[in-house]
This record gives structure tokens, C-alpha cells and sequence, in this order.
């Protein structure tokens, strides 16, 4: 942070003042926006530099993991996060699917016109907590400011970087007739949580969205396996289970062969689900991951997920096939057999 | 989920399947026709035809009420919305169809019409109530089930005196459906499915009773039992099924008597008599006109009654030439017969009825079942 | 024909609505055409609204007839 004192400026009022266009002008009122809030907020010796962009190490011997997350949800505040929170995890978790260790985000803002700062304060925050919980700072970002009516409140983006061993190779394409998939914990809720605090939904669900960072439970799993053990890890977000599961076989060129039963639904999940008419298999995800590994290392890779906090509920959902047509099929609950399709198009509620 | 957990039990599946396999005569084959589309979505989603013997045949009714609305209708609320600047409020199911220039509800919204979904009729109540200075037009579909609710709502507008409230009313009849598929002039071109038996809807008679089924019994010599929602209900309706033809019986039987009774809920019968009235012949899509087999808004409540209220002409609209779906309805063909089926007609860009919701045989074909019929499959 | 529900009414707030339960997700829906209904019963929601009260003794029966079947001697 500057050492020289800026000639005075009103302070931000973070109880009742707004967004305006001056903000992302690129001049003073934005500089202050940036000192006052995010820099205040995220702090880290990467970005109290002040520059645009910020100059990272790179250890020997490791390879670099980008990934990048547009966040555009609504309602911005949910019960068990925000969007501030959910663009930390989320890019976090983008990067931990590859096996890498999260090391830094940068965080772009498009804020709209008139949005109150104080909601953009509360947002701000709960990054900086969600950062720092993942020990995952906010080294450099970007605020712009679009006009009354062109924006949704706040848009965020993160990227991540991470960094890679380099005898690991972990990717969707790498399932294996054979493989056993688990699911870490139930499925659903971060969907339905959201869902509830739209307008036209009155219910009281008490469900709270999963969102959380998998990197430690990644990290956990890959402890207690051997090396290469791991074939594919990947969250379930948006689509749901059944979308992760059909684009990892579509990628490997494989099948798989569920088990409902062994699939997790908290009650109130399935409550909500069956008083919509969506199925909880196309549900969003926020907290939990798919792990299609060797056969062997199973009983391991379970055992080390259900140690930790976020995988207790962990199991084993069903097997890699081999099918030329790539099929997920999931033998019911009653017995029968189904197909698990792509979804088509948005989850949208049935009557009938 | 208390009553409904209890009625997907793996192991009393188990038990049923065995029941069935030892009731079917091995001498015979049984097609019974389920008329309800969610009851087609439950047989598919369980998985439920496994367990079924093969001698067993479910044949899938046109009772999906997204699936039978002719694309002329939806193509009048996409107007009223884009040319009329209406808020037009419908179900979710509604929204994805594809209509005229090809547009649906939700394409419409992305051009600017100003579209919402509802959970509930009620709800679109409410967006008349809290924005006065616009038009809020109901898109209501559905069969007896959905019927009663668009009725609340619109003598609660003219209790009310609502002045921007209006339905458009779409809402059809079971019994009528059943009785086209049994007799209508078209069988002959189709040929006739020898259909040994009904299951009847769950929830659509829990309104209007048991009674309406009887003379498919007692006229046509066909029976009836009336099923429960959930895969146990209907494995256990099933197996009443293939007992009455075994025994020679034409009977209406109540399966689901934990909500069904002869005579039905009279609240509701009574609400919907007050507000609607049989429309002479009414386009289903896939079926032609049906007579007697829709609800218009009866002359009292013509304020709320979007047609009058806009003049609206209705078009009817084509299906493409090789949908099979008229046959597949009244359990003629199967979904693999259609050349369109798997190759130009899919869930995401359905040509017809029986694709358009997850209800239609079609779609839950495609959706849960076309593993079973690998050839088909397109690359 | 369509999908709903068996819940449990756990609140009358008027003549006309109510709270109800399933697998505690609570939603209000108008029971205008089950008046009957109160506290503590089971009523069929379909689109906000409940179609029909659900008997309790008939949904034990119907099990019970299940597993019946299952002794093989229904």
C-alpha cells in the first residue's frame, strides 16, 4: 500500500451509498473503491504491490492449472453462501479436479449501476474469508461498472492457478472398464437452496447449499492412494450428477453402471425435489465430487473421503463399463433398469 | 417421504413380479394401455417394465396434457406476449415446446415477451394483483386434475373484479380421450391394438371419481382399474388387470383407495361446473379434433376468458409428415417405428407430441429406455 | 395425471390455506377444495392446491396388501 497520504476524499458510504459510473471510470473514486474494499479486504503481499498484475513463483519441477468460472447467480445471497463465496470455491475446486494444489485467484467484478455497496461490501468479505479458509489468496483482479439495467447487481470471474507434480495425470478422458465410482456425499442440495429463495417458490426447505472447497479432501484422497490410482475427479455443478457422469464416459469413450440406492439424497432434498418435479440427479452441486478410480484402490479411497469432513457420507455409486454407445444406465431403486440421460435443456419444474 | 417411500419398496417389488409372473397365463398375451402420462414417466423412470413379465405389454395413452396441446395454441400466447405485451404466466413444462417460427415460450422470452413461469395458478393471481397496469394471461393446461385450481382462481378474479386478468383455457378430459381411442373413425386406417385393459390416472380421479370409467367397463367390456401413482401401485394394478381378463371380467376397480372413491371430490366438480363448460370439439395434437373432450370459460366469467377478451383465432398447426405420433397414441406403433424417433426427433428438438415432455412414450423412451433397443440409436 | 403429493397439513392459517409438510419442506397451499382438511391430516397437493384428502387406514391396507402378496397369500 502507498506510503503518501491521497489528498481528501470522502469516505465510502458502505450503509446506504451505491455503485456509480464514476467507479469504473479508472480514476480516483475507483482507486478508492479498490483500497478501501477489495485491497482492504484481500490483502496479501501479491496484491498490496498495486500493480495491475501480480508476479507469482513458480516452484521447480511442478506444472501450472488455470481454470476459470464466470459467476452470474441470483439470488446473489442463499442459505449456505453467496456469490462471493461460491466464485472462490468454485475456481478452487476447477483446479483441485485436475489433482493440483490451488496456490491463486485473480477476481474480476462487473458491478452494475446503482448496486448497494453494502451488499457488494458483505460480498467482498465473504471472499476474503472463503480465501482465507482456503489459504488461496486473491493476488490480482479488475473492477468495471455497466450501466443501470445491463447487469444483474454483480458478475464475478475467478480464475485459479495450481500447481501439478508432474507424474500426475488425472482427466475426464481417463476412466477404465472396471473402475469403481464414488460419490463423496449427497447430491442436491446447493440447487434446491438456491431455488427456494426464488420469488415464486414459498417454502421453508431449511437446506443449506454444499458449497465448499475440495482441495484438502482432494489432497486426503490422493494421500491415501497410490499414484495413478486416481483415473478421474470431477464436481457436479450445473446439470448435476447426471450431467458430470455422461460427459466422463462420453470423454473416456466408456459406460457406467449405476446404483440408485447407493446414491445419497438428504430427505428434505428429496422433499423439495418431488414437490417440483425435478430429479435430483440433474441438481447443482457445490460441494462434493465425482472419483472414478482403480478397482483396487476402492476400499482406500473411501476410507480416506469418509475421514474427512466433507466425504463422510462418501460411497461407492457404481462401476465403469464398457459400452461403444456410452450409456450411464442405474439399475433403480425397485429393481428395474433405467438410463441416465444428458439433460435437455434447463431443469425446468414438471406439473404432470 | 411418508406414503410415498413406502410404495417404491424394492422388496415388495421383488414380491409383486413374482405374484405376476405366476397370475399371467403362459397360453395368452395382455396389452393394457396406461393412460396417464405420469404414469408412463413412473414406469419408465423405475424401471418398472423389468419386472414385468414378457407376456406383458404397457401400451402408452395420449394422458400428458403438454404433449397433446396443438402448437396452435401456444402459438396464440406466444403472440398475446410478444404482440400484445402481455405478462404470460404457464407451468414449466409448457415453456420448452417448440411452437411456430420456431419459436417456444422460452425462446419468446429471449426476443423480449414477457413470460414467467408459476408453480401455480395462484401465483399468476398474484402478478395481476401486484401489477396492475398490466395484462396477466394464464396459459392453463392440464386435465381434471389441473382444472380445479384454474377454476379457484378465476372466480376468485371476479369476486375480485380484477381488471387485467384473463386465461387462456386449454384444459381437456379424460374420459373423452379414452373413449376416442376405443372407437374414433381413424381406427380402421390405423388398425386397431387389441387392448386388453385400462390403468386408469391416480390424481385425475381423485376428482372426478371412479363412476366416469364405468361404462368402458360395462359398454366396451374393457376393464379398468385405477391406479396409484407410485411403481408399487401399478405393478399391484397390473396384476388386478391380468386377474379380470383371466377371470373374464370387465370391471372398474379402485386400486388407489387411499384417495379415490366412486364419487370423487364434489368441491372440486362443483367449482369446475361453475366456471367451465364442454367445448363441441377441441384439436388434440396427434389425435385430430375430439368431441366433448375440452373446457371452455362459460359466458359469466367471459371477462377472464382470454379468447374473448383478444379475439383470438386459433390456427391449427401441421405435424411433419412422418411423425408417427396419431398411431403411437392409440397404442398403434411404437416409438422404434418412427422414422423420425432417435434420428431428427429428440427431446431437445422434438417434432412431435409424444417427444415434447418426459411423458410422452417417445421422450421416455429415449430418456430411460433406448439402451434396450441398441440398433436404433443413432451414431 | 399429474404429479402429486401426499403431505401433511401442519398449520391452517385461514378457511381457505394451509401449511404443509413433506420430508420437512413446508409449502403453502390453498385447501379451498379439501375444507375438511385440518391439522395433523394428509391431503394430495397438486399445483399449490390440495385435490384430495389422503386416508391413512386405506394406505396401511394397501401396504399390508403388499406384503401379503409377498407371503404369497393374497
Amino acid at each position: 500500500m502507498s506510503s503518501r497520504k491521497p489528498g481528501y476524499l470522502r469516505p465510502i458510504d458502505f450503509r446506504d451509498g451505491v455503485v456509480d459510473m464514476n467507479h469504473g471510470a479508472g480514476g480516483r473514486l475507483g482507486a478508492q473503491l479498490v483500497d478501501d474494499l477489495f485491497a482492504r479486504a484481500f490483502d496479501n503481499e501479491f496484491l498490496n504491490q498495486g500493480n495491475d498484475g501480480a508476479l507469482l513463483p513458480v516452484p521447480p519441477g511442478q506444472r501450472l492449472v488455470m481454470a476459470t468460472d464466470a459467476h452470474v447467480i441470483s439470488p446473489l445471497f442463499f442459505p449456505g453462501g453467496d456469490i462471493g463465496s461460491l466464485a472462490v470455491y468454485g475456481t478452487v475446486n476447477d483446479v483441485a479436479m485436475l489433482g493440483a494444489q490451488p496456490m491463486y485467484l485473480s477476481a474480476a467484478f462487473v458491478l452494475e449501476e446503482g448496486f448497494a455497496l453494502a451488499q457488494l461490501r458483505r460480498i467482498v468479505l465473504s471472499m476474503a474469508a472463503a480465501s482465507r479458509l482456503c489459504g488461496v489468496p486473491i493476488v490480482t483482479g479488475d473492477t468495471k461498472v455497466v450501466e443501470r439495467g445491463k447487469g444483474d447487481g454483480v458478475f464475478i470471474t475467478t480464475t485459479g492457478l495450481g500447481m501439478l507434480p508432474q507424474a500426475r495425470d488425472i482427466s475426464g478422458a481417463n476412466a477404465r472398464a472396471g473402475d469403481a465410482v464414488l460419490l463423496s456425499g449427497s447430491i442436491g442440495e446447493h440447487g434446491v437452496a438456491v431455488m427456494a429463495q426464488r420469488a415464486s417458490l414459498q417454502f421453508e426447505t431449511g437446506i443449506e447449499s454444499d458449497s465448499a472447497p475440495l482441495h484438502t479432501l482432494v489432497a486426503a484422497l490422493l494421500q491415501a492412494v497410490p499414484e495413478g490410482a486416481v483415473h478421474v475427479l470431477r464436481d457436479p455443478t450445473r446439470g448435476g450428477l447426471a450431467t458430470t457422469l455422461n460427459e466422463i464416459a462420453r470423454q473416456s469413450g466408456v459406460g457406467m453402471l449405476l446404483q440408485e440406492s447407493t446414491i445419497a439424497v438428504l430427505p428434505q432434498v428429496a422433499g423439495a425435489c418431488e414437490l417440483l418435479g425435478l430429479d435430483p440427479l440433474y441438481i447443482a452441486n457445490e460441494g462434493k465430487m465425482v472419483v472414478v478410480v482403480a478397482p483396487d484402490a476402492a476400499p482406500a479411497a473411501l476410507q480416506a473421503l469418509r475421514a474427512h469432513p466433507l466425504g463422510r457420507r462418501a460411497a461407492q455409486i457404481g462401476q465403469v463399463v464398457a459400452d461403444a454407445q456410452g450409456f450411464v444406465q442405474m439399475t433403480t431403486g425397485l429393481g428395474g433398469r433405467r438410463v441416465v440421460d444428458w439433460l435437455s435443456g434447463e431443469p425446468l419444474p414438471r406439473i404432470c | 417421504m411418508k406414503y410415498v417411500d413406502e410404495f417404491r419398496d424394492g422388496a415388495l417389488a421383488r414380491n409383486l413380479a413374482h405374484s405376476l409372473a405366476a397370475a399371467v397365463d403362459p397360453a395368452r398375451t395382455y396389452s393394457f394401455m396406461e393412460f396417464c402420462g405420469g404414469h408412463t414417466h413412473a414406469l419408465a423412470r423405475y424401471g418398472v417394465v423389468d419386472l414385468l413379465p414378457a407376456s406383458v405389454r404397457m401400451v402408452h395413452g395420449p394422458g400428458c396434457p403438454v404433449c397433446v396441446l396443438p402448437i396452435g395454441r401456444i402459438d396464440l400466447a406466444i403472440g398475446l406476449a410478444l404482440e400484445r405485451g402481455v405478462i404470460l404466466c404457464t407451468y414449466g413444462d409448457v415453456m420448452r415446446v417448440p411452437a411456430s417460427g420456431g419459436l417456444s415460450l422460452l425462446r419468446a422470452r429471449a426476443r423480449g415477451a414477457d413470460i414467467r413461469m408459476v408453480y401455480s395458478p395462484a401465483d399468476a393471481l398474484q402478478l395481476a394483483r401486484t401489477h396492475p397496469q398490466r395484462d396477466v394471461v394464464f396459459l392453463a393446461i392440464g386435465f381434471e386434475t389441473t382444472t380445479p385450481p384454474s377454476a379457484l382462481v378465476l372466480r376468485q378474479a371476479a369476486r375480485e373484479g380484477l381488471k387485467n386478468f384473463s386465461v387462456l383455457c386449454c384444459h381437456v378430459l379424460t374420459p373423452s380421450a379414452i373413449t376416442h381411442i376405443l372407437e374414433s373413425p381413424e381406427v380402421a386406417q390405423y388398425g386397431t391394438l387389441a387392448l386388453d385393459g385400462f390403468v386408469g390416472p391416480a390424481h385425475v380421479s381423485i376428482v372426478i371419481g371412479s363412476a366416469p370409467y364405468e361404462p368402458f367397463a360395462s359398454a366396451w367390456h374393457k376393464p379398468v382399474v385405477i391406479s396409484g401413482f407410485e411403481p408399487l401401485d401399478m405393478m399391484q394394478s397390473i396384476l388386478m388387470l391380468v386377474r379380470q381378463v383371466n377371470d373374464g371380467r370387465a370391471e372398474v376397480e379402485n386400486q388407489f383407495t387411499r384417495a379415490v372413491n366412486r364419487e370423487g371430490n364434489r368441491a372440486a366438480q362443483a367449482v369446475m361446473a361453475e366456471v367451465f363448460e364442454l367445448r363441441d370439439s377441441f384439436e388434440w395434437r396427434g389425435l385430430g379434433e375430439v368431441a366433448h373432450s375440452a373446457l371452455k370459460i362459460r359466458p359469466a366469467f367471459a371477462a377472464f376468458d382470454a379468447e374473448q377478451r383478444y379475439a383470438l383465432q386459433y390456427r391449427a398447426v401441421p405435424d411433419h409428415k412422418q411423425c408417427e405420433c396419431g398411431a403411437i397414441l392409440r397404442g398403434v406403433r411404437q416409438p422404434t417405428d418412427c422414422k423420425l424417433f432417435g434420428t431428427v426427433c429428440t427431446p431437445e428438438n422434438p417434432m412431435g407430441s409424444c417427444m415434447v415432455s418426459s411423458e410422452g412414450s417417445c421422450a421416455a423412451h429415449y430418456t430411460y429406455g433406448r439402451w434396450r433397443d441398441i440398433p436404433v440409436v443413432a451414431a | 395425471m399429474c404429479l402429486a403429493l401426499p403431505a401433511r397439513v401442519v398449520e391452517l392459517l385461514d378457511a381457505d390455506t394451509a401449511i404443509v409438510d413433506l420430508a420437512g419442506v413446508r409449502q403453502q397451499v390453498s385447501i379451498a377444495l379439501v375444507p375438511e382438511a385440518r391439522v395433523g391430516d394428509y391431503v394430495i397437493v397438486h399445483v399449490g392446491h390440495a385435490i384430495g384428502m389422503l386416508d391413512e387406514t386405506e394406505a396401511q391396507a394397501t401396504l399390508a396388501l403388499f406384503a401379503e402378496l409377498a407371503r404369497g397369500t393374497a
